[in-house]
C-alpha cells in the first residue's frame, strides 16, 4: 500500500526533516508513526498525501510513485486518501453535514447519494442528529469526529491522521483510536502519527519509530 | 458526473456566490458602485455620440446639391433629369427651378432688379435642388452621388458644400475613438477592480481553499465560486451604470429639448435602448468574470495545504 525507499526531505529553510527513510505498510494494515515532536512523523504523512514532495528517494502509494504525479493529477490522487488533522481543519461557517459532504461534493457525487453517505458517516462516528450544528457548537472531541467522518465519507482505501488525539482527554483519545481501529477492521489501511505511547499500546498495532528523520525501529 | 448534476452544481455555486456577496451588502455595493462609475462614463459618452449622430443626421439632409443644367437643354429635358434622379436610392427629394423662376427669385431678393432689366437674355440656367437620402449622408456617399449626377448628359455643373459634412463626420469619428479608448481603459479598470476584490476574498478564505484542496478539489473547482462572484460584481456594476446614465439622460432631457427648440428643431434626447442595455450588462459580467479569473487563477494556484 505504502512504500518509502530512501526518502530524504529538506525544506526550503534548510531543515533536513527526513534522512533516507525506508519502510512499507501493507494494504489493510494499521500502523503508528511514533517519535518525539520534530522527529519527522508529519513530514512522512505530508509526503503520503502529496502535500510535500521528497527531495530524494521514492514514495509509493497504491503502487504509484507519487513523485511522478503532475500538479493537475494531485486532486484526483488526494480523493483516494482520507486525512485527519489534530486541529480538525473544519469550515466553521458551514454546518457539520456540509463539512462532511465536502469530499463528495468535490468528487461530483449526486445530492441524494451525498445525503445518504453523510448520514452513514456521521452514524459511524456517533454524530447522527448533529448535521445542522456548526462545528463551534460542538465539543473538541465531537469536532474531531466530524473530521474523521469527513475523512472516511468518500470510502478511501487509505486513512492517515496526524496527532488526531493531541487535543483530547485520555478517554476521548482512546475512543477516537478505537474508531480508527473499527475502520481498519473493515479493510481501510490506517497510518497514524502519534507520540502517545500508552494509547498506542492500548490499541495494539505496529509501530514505526522515527527519530531525527530516520527510522529507528519498525 | 451526469450533465444534470453538473449544471445543478454550477447553479448551486452561482446562487451560493451571490449569497456570499450579500452577506456583506455594503462592501458589495461599494465595489459595484466603483464599477458602475467606471462603466457610466464611456456609456454616457456613447449616448452623447448617438444623440449627436441623430441630431446631425437631420443636418446632413439639409446639405442640398445644386445641379445646373446646360442652357441649351429644354424644359422637358430638365423634367427628365429630375425624374431620373428621383428614381435613385441615394436621393430623397428633387426640386426643379426653371431659369425664369431663378431670375424672378434673384430679382426679388438680390436688390439688383433694375440692373437685371438691362439684360436682354436670362443668364441663369435651369437648375435642380437634390437632397441626398440617409444612404448618401456620409461624405463618401455624397461624393459618389455628386459624381453620378455630374455624369448625366446636359448637366453642366454640380455644387455641394461637402466640407461641412466632412468636418462634421471627422469630429464624430474622433468622438467615436474617444468613446472606444475611454471604454477600453475603464473596462481595464473594471477588470482590475474586480480582480483586486476577488484577490482579497481569496486571501480571506485561504483556510477554506486549503481544506478543499486537501479533500481533492482541483484549482478549477476552488476557483469556480470566485468566478461567479466576479460575474455578480459585473452584473451589479453594469445595472448601476445603466441607472446612472438613465438618471443623467433624464436630467439633461429638458435643457436639450429647450436648446433644440431655439434652433427650430424638434430633437429630443434619446435614452439607452433595451438591446444596448443588455449588451452593457453582459459586457460588464464578462469583464467581472475576466477580472476574477485572472486573480483567482493566480492566487488559488499559489495556495497549497501545509
Amino acid at each position: 500500500m505504502i512504500r518509502f525507499d530512501g526518502v530524504h526531505k529538506r525544506y526550503p529553510n534548510g531543515r533536513e526533516a527526513l534522512c533516507g527513510v525506508s519502510f512499507a505498510v501493507d494494504s489493510g494494515e494499521m500502523c503508528f508513526l511514533t517519535g518525539h515532536s520534530g522527529a519527522g512523523k508529519s513530514s512522512i504523512l505530508k509526503l503520503i498525501a502529496l502535500i510535500e514532495r521528497p527531495s530524494r528517494g521514492q514514495v509509493f502509494v497504491n503502487n504509484q510513485n507519487v513523485s511522478g504525479i503532475k500538479r493537475r493529477g494531485i486532486s484526483q490522487f488526494r480523493r483516494g486518501i482520507g486525512v485527519v488533522f489534530q486541529d480538525h481543519k473544519l469550515l466553521h461557517d458551514r454546518p457539520v453535514s456540509d463539512n462532511v459532504a465536502l469530499p463528495l461534493i468535490v468528487a461530483g457525487v449526486g445530492r441524494s447519494e451525498i445525503d445518504k453517505r453523510v448520514r452513514a458517516a456521521l452514524d459511524q462516528v456517533g454524530l447522527l442528529g448533529k448535521e445542522k450544528n456548526r462545528p463551534l457548537e460542538l465539543s473538541t472531541g465531537e469536532q474531531q469526529r466530524v473530521g474523521i467522518a469527513r475523512a472516511v465519507v468518500a470510502k478511501p482505501a487509505l486513512l492517515i491522521a496526524d496527532e488526531p488525539t493531541g487535543n483530547l482527554d485520555p478517554d476521548l483519545a482512546l475512543e477516537t483510536m478505537r474508531l480508527f481501529k473499527r475502520f481498519n477492521d473493515v479493510g481501510v489501511t490506517v497510518v497514524i502519527a502519534s507520540h502517545d505511547v500508552h494509547l498506542i499500546d492500548e490499541v495494539g498495532a505496529r509501530r514505526i519509530v522515527i527519530d531525527a528523520g530516520r527510522v529507528a525501529a519498525t | 458526473m451526469s450533465l444534470n448534476a453538473y449544471f445543478a452544481r454550477h447553479a448551486q455555486t452561482l446562487i451560493g456566490s451571490l449569497g456570499r456577496i450579500l452577506q456583506e451588502p455594503l462592501a458589495a455595493l461599494m465595489t459595484m458602485a466603483v464599477i458602475a462609475v467606471a462603466l457610466a462614463l464611456p456609456l454616457f459618452l456613447n449616448l452623447f455620440l448617438q444623440n449627436a449622430r441623430a441630431a446631425t443626421g437631420n443636418w446632413n439632409e439639409a446639405f442640398d446639391i445644386s445641379v445646373y443644367i446646360d442652357k441649351q437643354a429644354s424644359e422637358s429635358r430638365l423634367q427628365a433629369i429630375a425624374k431620373q434622379l428621383r428614381a435613385r436610392d441615394d436621393v430623397a427629394t428633387v426640386r426643379t427651378i426653371s431659369a425664369e423662376q431663378a431670375l424672378a427669385e434673384f430679382r426679388e431678393y438680390s436688390g439688383f432688379g433694375k440692373a437685371l432689366d438691362a439684360l436682354t437674355d436670362n443668364p441663369l440656367p435651369n437648375a435642380l435642388i437634390v437632397t441626398p437620402s440617409i444612404v448618401a449622408s456620409t461624405p463618401e456617399g455624397t461624393d459618389a452621388l455628386k459624381a453620378a449626377i455630374a455624369g448625366i448628359t446636359d448637366v453642366q455643373a454640380v455644387q455641394l458644400d461637402s466640407e461641412w459634412v466632412k468636418r462634421l463626420h471627422a469630429m464624430l469619428v474622433i468622438l467615436r475613438r474617444v468613446v472606444l479608448l475611454t471604454g477600453g481603459l475603464l473596462g481595464l479598470g473594471v477588470v482590475l477592480i474586480v480582480g483586486n476584490t476577488i484577490r482579497l476574498d481569496i486571501l480571506n478564505r485561504r483556510a477554506e481553499i486549503e481544506v478543499m484542496k486537501l479533500v481533492g478539489a482541483s484549482d478549477g473547482f476552488a476557483r469556480r465560486p470566485f468566478l461567479y462572484s466576479g460575474i455578480w460584481y459585473g452584473v451589479g456594476g453594469g445595472l448601476m451604470a445603466l441607472i446612472l446614465v438613465a438618471v443623467a439622460a433624464a436630467v439633461l432631457a429638458a435643457p436639450v429639448e429647450r436648446l433644440a427648440l431655439l434652433y427650430g428643431s424638434e430633437f429630443r434626447l434619446q435614452g439607452l435602448q433595451w438591446a444596448p442595455a443588455v449588451v452593457v450588462v453582459a459586457a460588464a459580467a464578462a469583464l467581472g468574470w475576466l477580472g476574477s479569473w485572472l486573480a483567482a487563477t493566480r492566487h488559488i494556484r499559489a495556495i497549497e495545504p501545509s
